[in-house]
């Protein structure tokens, strides 16, 4: 194709997007559209699978039965969410064994916040609260985004994931409401996992490389900064509300803005995650080979069998 | 209280809490994402079957007892699992086969249990008869995926197989609690399921092109609360909060 053909399809697709319209697999599209998507559809879908590692990490330690199953739904559903972004990442053509590779090479990420330990019940409560909270108002965008195949991923994931949501609020709320050690864990739990949050929703706007591109095709509706103060302003009153003090000497309500001006992140500590030294990254890492290597011989015996049972169908067809 | 008819249902739930318990360890560790999900499925009725029977329970203690309680504050002596539910996730080849022990029995026993005279014990059993049919079918598909598959994956699961067939003749064993249920017309008689689960055991194994196991001598044990060494371990995790955070709610 000649650069001036290329270049009028490109306009064309341009012109789609803007009207609003959803493209669709076998739609033609620009090459780094294409792996634009398949970088975020997969970071995304990363971070899904990684994410399950630590709130597994209190299924079968979780106080009460009802907050055990809950628990065990909840992991569930992110192993769902996690295959409905592989799926709707396949469509763009590499295959869900490609991208675990990138993911077990290092080669592609997934949500820093993962590498955080959950070290006390509790966490299991502020990750649903304020890692899903922050996941929600970066996701809600995304249903609206321009591939269709993750547009509508997104729209489930976002269900599930306001569920989620008000289930760690809630297990928050009654730490907070307990005994005098619950209170302390509840708030020891919102002190370490209030700052990582705030990064969740990605470098400053200054920084961030992707952001103008990503506006352009719908991947994002509102830059890093403003997710964030959006983060900041929902949640404060609800730490407010069930009396646990969000760990900032500097955020203050501003009259003038009408939102809240908070404390400098320590954007140190969120390179330092990504680049792999954060507290549980090789943890992480590790578990997810682990669990694909050793479950190599059953995926082959799975394939193997199949094989045999379609022999035996031509055999029979014979 | 009734002990007799507590102990009866603590002898059928204690499996589906210690065999749920075992498969919540696997959630984020399956060899891909569709299994994975899979045995969460699974895990997810057993407990909640759980659930229901010590609700049950909890309610004919009058108070004395929340199903809480019940799944988190006994002693290992006092828990009336089997052995074979409680034996670790080895391999996925275990996790398969110890499933499908149980699976073939659970079965048989709710489509007995829903004829009980206990309408609460015959709903419950109703409602699982479902859960507990696909649960069936999935650990025998991967049965005979993994029996006829490779050779690999064939000698994994016969070693499973070898390795945890000790366990299956304890299902037929009946408690002295277990006997007054069965007169009282409240119980199933496990000790008539036995053929028939020999039979559509062995016919999958056949299936899969495994050998079935020439055993004189079988393990039992749970149901009397003797248990393996494993047992305690799995006690620690599951009592973890209830024990260092006593009387609180969650």
């Amino acid at each position: 194709m000649s650069e001036k053909e290329i270049k009028n399809l490109e306009a064309l697709f341009d012109q789609r997007i803007a009207r609003d319209e959803k493209i669709e697999p076998k739609d033609w599209m620009p090459e780094k559209y294409r792996k634009t998507h398949i970088r975020q559809i997969s970071q995304h879908a990363h971070s899904e699978i990684v994410g399950m590692l630590p709130e597994g990490n209190w299924i079968t330690r979780a106080p009460s039965m009802r907050r055990k199953v809950a628990l065990l739904a909840k992991v569930q559903d992110e192993a769902g969410h996690g295959l409905y972004l592989y799926s709707a990442c396949e469509t763009l053509g590499i295959s869900r064994d490609e991208l675990f590779e990138q993911l077990h090479t290092g080669k592609a990420k997934y949500s820093s916040i993962f590498n955080y330990p959950t070290i006390t019940w509790a966490d299991i409560g502020a990750i649903g609260w304020l890692v899903d909270g922050a996941a929600i108002i970066n996701q809600v965008p995304l249903c609206s985004t321009s591939y269709g195949p993750y547009a509508r991923a997104m729209i489930r994931v976002c269900k599930e994931e306001s569920f989620h949501q008000r289930q760690g609020y809630e297990i928050m709320m009654t730490l907070a409401g307990g005994s005098p050690e619950q209170k302390e864990l509840a708030q020891d739990a919102l002190n370490r996992w209030w700052w990582p949050s705030l990064m969740m929703l990605g470098p400053t706007d200054a920084e961030s490389v992707h952001t103008e591109q990503s506006m352009k095709w719908k991947l994002k509706r509102k830059t890093n900064d403003e997710l964030r103060q959006q983060f900041i302003d929902q949640t404060v009153p609800q730490a407010d509300l069930i009396g646990l003090r969000i760990p900032d000497p500097d955020l203050k309500w501003n009259e003038e803005t009408n939102h809240y001006d908070f404390g400098a992140i320590d954007w140190d500590e969120f390179w330092q995650v990504v680049k792999g030294h954060g507290p549980c990254n090789t943890e992480r890492l590790s578990a997810r080979i682990q669990a694909w290597e050793e479950g190599e011989w059953v995926r082959d015996a799975a394939v193997a069998y199949a094989d045999k049972k379609e022999d035996k169908k031509l055999k029979k067809a014979i | 209280m009734d002990n007799s008819l507590y102990n009866y249902i603590l002898g059928i739930s204690d499996n589906t809490l210690i065999l749920g318990q075992r498969l919540s360890e696997l959630c984020g560790h399956g060899p891909n994402l569709e299994t994975d999900i899979a045995c969460t499925n699974i895990a997810l009725d057993l407990l909640g079957q759980t659930r229901s029977y010590y609700q049950y329970v909890a309610k004919l203690s009058e108070g004395q007892s929340t199903e809480d309680d019940i799944a988190f504050l006994r002693t290992e002596r006092e828990y009336k699992n089997i052995l074979l539910v409680e034996q670790p996730n080895t391999n996925f080849g275990y996790v398969i086969i110890r499933q499908f022990f149980y699976d073939v029995f659970h079965l048989l026993l709710l489509r007995e249990l829903q004829n009980s005279k206990d309408e609460t014990l015959a709903a419950i059993a109703k409602k699982g008869i479902k859960e507990v049919s696909y649960h069936q079918r999935f650990s025998s598909d991967w049965v005979k995926r993994l029996g006829d598959g490779t050779k690999t994956s064939h000698n994994k699961i016969q070693e499973a197989v070898d390795d945890l067939w000790k366990f299956t003749d304890e299902l037929f064993y009946l408690t002295e609690d277990d006997k007054s249920a069965v007169i009282s017309g409240i119980g199933v008689d496990v000790s008539l399921l036995k053929s028939s689960y020999y039979q559509i055991v062995e016919e999958v194994l056949q299936e899969a092109t495994l050998t079935i196991p020439e055993l004189k001598w079988f393990r039992k044990g749970g149901k009397e609360g003797i248990h393996s060494e494993h047992m305690g371990y799995l006690l620690s995790d599951l009592q973890y909060m209830q024990r260092t955070y006593p009387n609180m709610k969650w």
